[in-house]
């Protein structure tokens, strides 16, 4: 099972004729994705990997029935691409594409308001449903079936905790990295809603970073509705404010956004936070033993 | 990326917002020509950093006359400003605004930013002008407005009528006020600004509506279509360790300690800071590499981190997605080469092609380097290996 992504889902790759997207294109096949057609225009009627590619993305859904999209093409044309996959009606879009200005990002979320369509991303890893469907950066071989679910404003942090859970012989359905923009699609609460609702996920691994008030708002919705438990982390208790680390969205601004808020909201909600990154297996390990359901997630 | 005050306030001239008028200048004399050109009983000299503060670090001098203005122009020029916002180590100023003295009856807040949840453009006011806003906003929230900008309709005017009610301001400057908070709009927009504020902006004895000081920041990943913004880049503001990085592409953040580090990907990046700082140890640095690494860009990052006499030891963490561990291992045997080795490096190496990128490090057995088995390990023996060269060096000393 899983979220957002599974063996139904039908994708079409924007920019597929790109180094990057042609390269992960194969990744995705190769793990089982049904990557159905590419979009890049005027390049019409040529294939890459064996897939059909389109001049539009209207044109790719209505040969195709594909209705989840990924995004790889370059930050200046990524919010039009967005748009154009909302306005072709596919479900889910994945935005892998990094330095997207603001203001567009701005237009794209007032578009999607009265939308249908989700959005993951922009400057994400993108998400993976195990064993069925990935989509954007994923490293395959850390993952293992099984009922913890991961979700992550950081692509390297994802893989890190997904593979310290394979390790430890806890399988996950989906991992999800949001990504690290200030403005974006789905953020934290609306993930956490849809694993409260998956049969299969038992538990939830949630990293979080610096910047915003996203994981305060969380932890108070974790505390009212989440059934399942969260295991949670924070990445920098050591950014000193005002700096950008790395993130667009990673910056504490105005003395907003601190580690320690974040922690100490999570905390009153509930939710065990690791010391270090490295130590979130470990903790994993011992609060599904705590809630009894850790022969259960125990799967690998 | 940030610009100075004389620069913002050049920028909002253009769009129509009410500026002090003044000029930069680069030296006392300069600073003398600017103020007799101005012409006015009162000139405000100004120094020119990247920091708020200032005019409680003694950064913000009136003159009286001329002579007045070179001297105290002489006095800012090359000192170094410590301010709340500058560190203890402070900003040398190199630059100062000069410009006419403003006869100031009531001082207000204006700022846009951001709003990441409603991801939509914010206008902020209060009547609580010259103060910090985040104190206002901590003690006092009920004091700041807000007024949430559609962007398909941009800022509407009962929305600039509704924010100057709120903010008190007499009737006789409504239209000047509501005309004001629509040109900062405007500019913020037009300049892919991430914050716009003014504070304080004044309203005069003589009914005027101006801003006092200025403040703009800019997105970063909307430069690109705003060379005119680029060319107003301060390097001398700069880290010069960070300008360096940022023209390699690496994303770095001076910290100051002596157990420097190596990762890809910016959350993985800050929670190697965080595992150090966790294991004793001081963190030198953020450094992120980014996506798609090279050779040269690792030997690059290296040259960096060891330009820092005080770095003892270097955690390289990299968990390759896009990444490839190869990569990174001949990178950092082409540094040992290039760069040369001044310090121990502890090498954690997990992701796509791991096992390419550990036989490498193996077969190079570059003298210096060790093999961390995870990140935990490879952290704590970072700072081991640091604090057994500080002890070392003190022994000697």
């Amino acid at each position: 099972m899983g979220i957002f992504v599974g063996k139904d889902s039908k994708v079409v790759v924007q920019g597929i004729t790109g180094k990057q997207a042609t390269f992960h294109t194969q990744i995705m096949k190769d793990y089982g994705t049904n990557v159905v057609a590419g979009v890049t225009p005027g390049r019409a009627g040529e294939e890459v990997l064996g897939i059909p590619v389109f001049n539009t993305v209207s044109d790719a859904v209505e040969a195709t029935g594909a209705n989840v999209s990924v995004i790889y093409v370059p930050a200046r044309f990524a919010a039009d691409s967005v748009i154009e996959a909302a306005d072709a009606g596919v479900d889910l879009v994945v935005c892998i594409t990094e330095n997207i200005p603001v203001m567009d990002m701005i237009r794209v979320r007032r578009y999607l308001k009265d939308k249908k369509t989700k959005l993951i991303g922009p400057n994400c890893p993108g998400i993976l449903t195990v064993d069925e469907c990935r989509l954007g950066l994923l490293p395959t071989y850390i993952h293992k079936k099984g009922h913890v679910g991961v979700i992550s404003r950081s692509g390297t942090l994802t893989y890190e905790v997904t593979y310290q859970l394979t390790m430890a012989g806890i399988g996950q359905t989906t991992c999800i990295g949001i990504g690290g923009d200030p403005v974006k699609g789905m953020d934290f609460i609306e993930v956490l809603k849809a694993f409260n609702e998956d049969e299969d996920t038992l538990a939830v691994m949630m990293i979080g970073e610096i910047g915003g008030t996203a994981e305060e708002e969380a932890a108070e919705w974790i505390k009212e509705n989440m059934k399942k438990p969260v295991v949670g982390f924070i990445s920098g208790q050591q950014a000193p404010p005002g700096k950008r680390m790395g993130h667009a969205g990673a910056i504490i601004s105005g003395g907003k956004g601190t580690a320690k808020d974040k922690i100490k909201a999570l905390n009153a909600a509930g939710i065990e936070v690791a010391d270090t990154v490295a130590s979130m297996g470990q903790l994993a390990v011992k609060v599904l033993k705590e809630h009894g359901i850790y022969d259960k997630c125990h799967t690998c | 990326m940030n610009i100075h005050e004389y620069q913002s306030k050049q920028i909002l001239r253009e769009f129509g917002v009410k500026v002090p008028n003044g000029n930069a200048a680069f030296s006392p004399e300069e600073a003398a020509r600017v103020a007799k050109d101005l012409g006015t009983p009162v000139v405000v000299v100004k120094a020119q950093i990247h920091a708020g503060g200032r005019g409680k670090a003694g950064g913000v001098k009136i003159a009286h006359n001329i002579d007045e203005v070179k001297q105290f122009a002489s006095g800012l020029l090359g000192k170094v400003l410590v301010t709340h916002q500058t560190g203890p180590e402070g900003k040398q100023v190199n630059r100062l605004l000069i410009e006419e003295g403003s006869n100031i009856e009531k001082e207000y807040y204006l700022g846009f930013v951001i709003d990441r949840k409603t991801a939509q453009i914010v206008m902020m006011g209060s009547e609580e002008g010259g103060m910090e806003i985040e104190k206002v906003a901590e003690e006092t929230p009920e004091k700041i407005f807000k007024e949430y900008i559609d962007p398909v309709t941009g800022l509407m005017p009962f929305q600039t009528r509704r924010m100057a009610f709120r903010m008190n301001f007499k009737p006789e400057v409504m239209n000047k006020v509501t005309k004001f908070m629509d040109c900062l709009y405007k500019a913020f927009v037009a300049k892919d600004c991430s914050l716009a504020e003014i504070n304080p902006l004044v309203v005069t004895k003589e009914n005027d509506v101006i801003a006092l000081d200025a403040k703009l920041n800019f997105d970063d990943s909307a430069l690109f279509r705003h060379p005119e913004i680029e060319a107003l880049r301060d390097e001398s503001e700069e880290d010069p360790k960070e300008r360096a990085a940022a023209k390699a592409a690496l994303s770095y953040v001076n910290l100051g300690g002596d157990v420097a580090c190596m990762v890809n990907g910016a959350g993985l990046a800050m929670a190697t800071v965080d595992i150090i700082k966790y294991y004793g140890g001081e963190p030198a640095n953020f450094l992120d590499v980014g996506g798609d690494s090279t050779v040269e860009k690792i030997a690059e990052a290296f040259r960096i981190m060891q330009s820092d006499d005080q770095v003892h030891s270097v955690f390289v963490n990299i968990f390759g997605g896009i990444n490839k561990c190869d990569v990174i291992a001949s990178g950092i045997v082409e540094a040992a080469k290039v760069v040369g080795l001044r310090v121990p490096v502890i090498a954690r190496l997990d992701g796509t092609n791991v096992e390419a990128g550990r036989k490498i490090l193996k077969e190079a057995n570059v003298p210096g380097v060790y093999m961390a088995a995870d990140m935990d390990d490879g952290a704590k023996r970072a700072v081991e290996l640091a604090a057994a060269k500080k002890s070392e060096l003190r022994i000697k000393a």
